[in-house]
C-alpha cells in the first residue's frame, strides 16, 4: 500500500519533469523544489483556516499549484527564455533556482518540519490489514490527474500543439504556434503537477524545506528508465520504482532500495539508452 | 502583393542574403533557381519569419511581415512547405493536417477541399506521417500548408527525391493552385520543372538575386543556365 501511494505521487512528479524535458529539452534541476513548494504552501493555506481543515486542504489543492505555476512562469520569463533554452546553461540556471527557492522557504518558513492534517481520516479495514483512508484519496486523485493529463496531451488541441512543438519547434512556429507561450505553459504545467503531488503527500509526510531532493532524484530515475519523452514509460517506470522502493525499504532498508534503483538506471542506460519505452534516437 | 525589399540576412556573423529584392504578384508562380548554398531556402525562411533580416523589409500588401512575431506570419495567409518536408513524423496524417488548420483565418470545410486534392491521404488519416512513402509525405506537407488557405505558398524543392510520376503530380497541383489564385514561390533544382510551370524565374547567386526573367527568355538562351546553375537544359 505504501508503495502504491509512492508510485502514484512519483508518477505525477516525474510526469511534470518528463513533459518539461520532452517539450523544452531542458533538464529542470529545480523540479523537486516545486514539489516542496506545493507541500509548504499547503501548510500555509491550511494554517489560514485551521478551524476548517477540510476546506483549508481543498483551498491548498487548488491554490498551491496555481501559485507554483505562477512562480514557474516568472522563472521561465526571467531566466530560461533569456538563456534561449540552451540545454547546458539551463541546467546551471535551474540549480541556481533550486537554491533560491530552498533558501527563500528556509527564510520565510523556517527549518522545522510542519504537519498538515489530512482532510479526511477514516480507516479502511480489510480482512488482513487496515490502513488510512487518506491514502486511498491520494491514489484516486493522482490517478484522475494522470488520466486528465494523458487526455489533454493526446486528445486536445493544446496537446497536439505541445507534441508538434516537441517534435519540431521551428516548423510548429511556421504554422502559427507561439512557441514561447507553449514553453511557458508547459513549464507551468510541469511545476503544477509537482506542486499537486507535494500537496497530496504533505498530510503523510510533513512539509520541510529540504523535502524536494528525494522526489527530484526519483523522478530522474523514473524518467531515465521510462524513456525521456514517453508518457506511458514515465507512468510505468514510476510504478516499478515506487512499488519496489516501498517493498525493498520495508523488508530491507531504504538505502538498499536507492542502490537498486540507481543500478537499474545504470543498466537501462547501458542496454537501452532511449529508455524502456522511449522512441529510438532520431 | 508580396514585396521583398533589400533584405540582408545573417547566420551569426555570416551574411547569407545581400540586398535581396523581388516581388510576387497574385496568382503568380515565381521560381527561384540557384546552386546549392546560394540562399534559396534562407529567402523562404525570411518570408515565413523564421529568419529576421537585419535590414530591409518584407511586406504583404500593407502588412510589414518583418515587424510581426514569427508565429503571426503564417496567419497572414502564408503556407510553407519546407525543404525535406519537415512533417511531424510521429504524429498522424490527420494531426499534421490539424496543425495546418491552426493558423487559418476563416473556418469552413478547408480540410475536405484539401483532401479532395490529395485523395490518397484520405485513406491514411490515422497513419503515422513518418510511415508514408516519399511521394505521400510530400503531398501531406503540401496539404498541411494548404490547410491554412494561403494566399501565398512557399514550396522548397518539393520534387526532391521523387519519382517522375510524383513530380508531375506535384507540379500539376501547383498549376491548379494558380488557377485558384494562390501565388507560389517555388524553389527548384530541376530546371525542367521551372521552365514548365513558372511565370517568372529568379536566379539566386551567392545570396543575391542575379537576374529575373521569363521562361521563354531562358529557353532562347540556355547559356544563362550554365552560368547560374551549372547545368544545360535537357529536352
Ligand atoms: N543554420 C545555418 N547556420 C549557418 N549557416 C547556414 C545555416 N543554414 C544555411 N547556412 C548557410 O547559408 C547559405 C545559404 O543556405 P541555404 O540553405 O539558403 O541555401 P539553398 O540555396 O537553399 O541551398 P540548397 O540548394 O542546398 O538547399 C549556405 O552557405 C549555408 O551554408
Ligand atoms: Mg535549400
Amino acid at each position: 500500500m505504501e508503495g502504491t501511494v509512492t508510485a502514484f505521487v512519483l508518477a505525477l512528479t516525474a510526469l511534470g519533469l518528463s513533459l518539461v524535458f520532452g517539450v523544452m529539452r531542458i533538464v529542470n534541476v529545480a523540479h523537486g523544489e516545486f514539489f516542496m513548494l506545493g507541500a509548504v504552501l499547503a501548510w500555509g493555506f491550511t494554517a489560514l483556516i485551521p478551524e476548517l481543515p477540510f476546506w483549508g486542504f481543498m483551498l491548498a489543492l487548488l491554490a498551491a499549484p496555481v501559485c507554483v505555476a505562477a512562480i514557474a512562469v516568472i522563472a521561465d520569463a526571467l531566466v530560461l527564455r533569456r538563456l534561449n533554452y540552451e540545454p547546458e546553461a539551463t541546467i546551471v540556471a535551474t540549480i541556481g533556482l533550486l537554491y533560491i527557492l530552498q533558501q527563500s522557504v528556509l527564510t520565510l518558513y523556517g527549518p522545522n518540519a510542519q504537519p498538515v492534517v489530512a482532510p479526511i481520516s477514516f480507516r479502511v479495514v480489510l480482512p488482513w490489514f487496515g490502513y488510512s483512508g487518506y491514502k486511498l484519496v491520494v491514489i484516486g486523485a493522482a490517478a484522475l490527474l494522470l488520466i486528465g493529463v494523458w487526455y489533454a496531451i493526446t486528445r486536445t488541441k493544446f496537446g497536439l500543439v505541445m507534441r508538434a512543438t516537441q517534435f519540431d519547434r521551428e516548423t510548429a512556429q511556421a504554422f502559427g504556434v507561439p512557441v514561447k507561450l507553449v514553453y511557458a505553459a508547459v513549464f507551468a504545467l510541469g511545476a503544477a503537477l509537482a506542486a499537486i503531488a507535494g500537496v497530496l503527500v504533505v498530510p503523510l509526510q510533513q512539509a520541510h524545506y529540504l523535502m524536494g531532493l528525494d522526489p527530484l532524484l526519483l523522478s530522474f530515475i523514473v524518467v531515465i528508465i521510462g524513456g525521456l519523452d514517453s508518457l506511458k514509460g514515465t507512468v510505468v517506470a514510476a510504478f516499478i520504482i515506487g512499488l519496489s522502493d516501498g517493498i525493498i525499504s520495508m523488508f530491507f532498508s531504504p538505502t538498499l532500495a536507492k542502490i537498486i534503483a540507481t543500478l537499474a538506471v545504470a543498466l537501462v542506460l547501458v542496454w537501452r539508452p532511449q529508455g524502456l519505452f522511449g522512441a529510438r534516437a532520431r | 502583393m508580396l514585396k521583398v525589399d533589400a533584405i540582408n540576412v545573417f547566420y551569426g556573423s555570416v551574411q547569407v542574403l545581400r540586398d535581396v529584392t523581388f516581388d510576387l504578384n497574385p496568382g503568380e508562380i515565381l521560381c527561384l533557381l540557384g546552386r546549392n548554398g546560394a540562399g534559396k531556402t534562407t529567402i523562404l525562411k525570411s518570408v515565413i519569419g523564421q529568419m529576421k533580416p537585419r535590414t530591409g523589409r518584407i511586406s504583404l500588401e500593407d502588412i510589414d511581415l518583418t515587424a510581426l512575431p514569427p508565429h503571426e506570419v503564417p496567419k497572414q495567409g502564408i503556407g510553407y512547405v519546407p525543404q525535406g518536408r519537415r512533417l511531424f513524423a510521429e504524429l498522424s496524417v490527420e494531426e499534421n493536417l490539424q496543425m495546418g488548420l491552426l493558423a487559418r483565418r476563416r473556418g469552413g470545410d478547408v480540410r475536405a477541399r484539401v483532401l479532395d486534392l490529395f485523395p490518397v491521404l484520405r485513406e491514411r488519416l490515422g497513419q503515422r506521417a513518418g510511415t508514408l512513402s516519399g511521394g505521400e509525405q510530400q503531398m501531406l506537407a503540401t496539404a498541411r500548408a494548404l490547410c491554412l488557405e494561403p494566399r501565398i505558398l512557399l514550396l522548397d524543392e518539393p520534387t526532391e527525391g521523387l519519382m517522375p510520376i510524383m513530380i508531375a503530380k506535384i507540379l500539376e497541383i501547383v498549376g491548379t493552385l494558380r488557377e485558384m489564385g494562390v501565388a507560389t514561390i517555388l524553389v527548384e533544382q530541376r530546371v525542367e520543372s521551372a521552365l514548365h510551370v513558372a511565370d517568372r524565374i529568379a536566379f539566386i547567386e551567392n545570396g543575391r538575386v542575379a537576374e529575373v526573367m521569363t521562361p521563354d527568355r531562358l529557353r532562347d538562351d540556355p547559356r544563362l543556365l550554365h552560368q547560374y546553375v551549372g547545368v544545360g537544359v535537357k529536352g
